[in-house]
């Protein structure tokens, strides 16, 4: 479940330094995904966790995901 | 407009600061609406709290007010700040203490009152959880 996550965040965020997806339980439902990306300058925190919860919109809606932890940063 | 998403909407719009978490102010059933309050807690913010848990329509229609897809839920002034990461980062870097004051003045202390209503009571909206 956590390679579906990360190849969703992969191909929202082409060219991003870092996308890393952590199974927090080992039970597939529980993530803490980070990613690191210069599509994220200059917005807000609102807005920059909106763009991932846009690109995992079909396994929140789903519910394979649970629980979500979200790390955000600029490529500064 | 529903009833319950007008309620919904007038918390959002009444309340200085409220947390939409999973549980109470008292019983937290879930991780990261617990780690929503304690940022709140940390900068001795007061809050409100609604339990999301009694009734699955509250979820679905706070979803679509909000457009944020996942609880908890921390609004200040009526406008969202964010969920449990956001929160807890800018109750770690200062900007919470900031968004507060800049929102609502020097209200929002208040002693670090906090309590939960319910929004499902259609004859008495915004009542006490007990």
């Amino acid at each position: 479940m956590s390679e579906r996550l990360q190849t969703l965040l992969e191909d929202a965020f082409p060219g991003a330094r870092d996308v890393e997806v952590v199974d927090r339980t080992g039970g597939g439902d529980h993530f803490h995904v980070t990613v690191v990306s210069t599509r994220f300058a200059g917005l807000s925190l609102l807005d920059q966790h909106r763009l991932v919860y846009d690109a995992l919109a079909e396994p929140l809606a789903d519910g394979t995901i649970h629980e979500l932890r979200i790390t955000t940063r600029g490529d500064a | 407009m529903s009833d319950l998403s007008a309620r919904i909407q007038q918390t959002i719009d009444t309340e200085p600061v409220v947390a939409f978490i999973k549980g109470t102010h008292e019983q937290c059933m879930c991780g990261n609406s617990e780690r929503a309050l304690h940022a709140l807690r940390s900068v001795g913010a007061s809050f409100t709290a609604v339990d999301v848990l009694p009734d699955p329509a509250i979820r679905q229609e706070l979803t679509v007010i909000s457009s944020w897809p996942t609880i908890p839920q921390v609004f200040v002034g009526g406008e969202l700040i964010g969920g449990a990461d956001i929160v807890q980062e800018l109750a770690a870097t200062g900007e919470l203490e900031a968004k507060l004051n800049e929102k609502l003045g020097d209200s929002w202390r208040n002693g670090g009152e906090e309590r939960t209503v319910d929004v499902t009571d259609r004859a008495n909206p915004l009542r006490l959880v007990p």
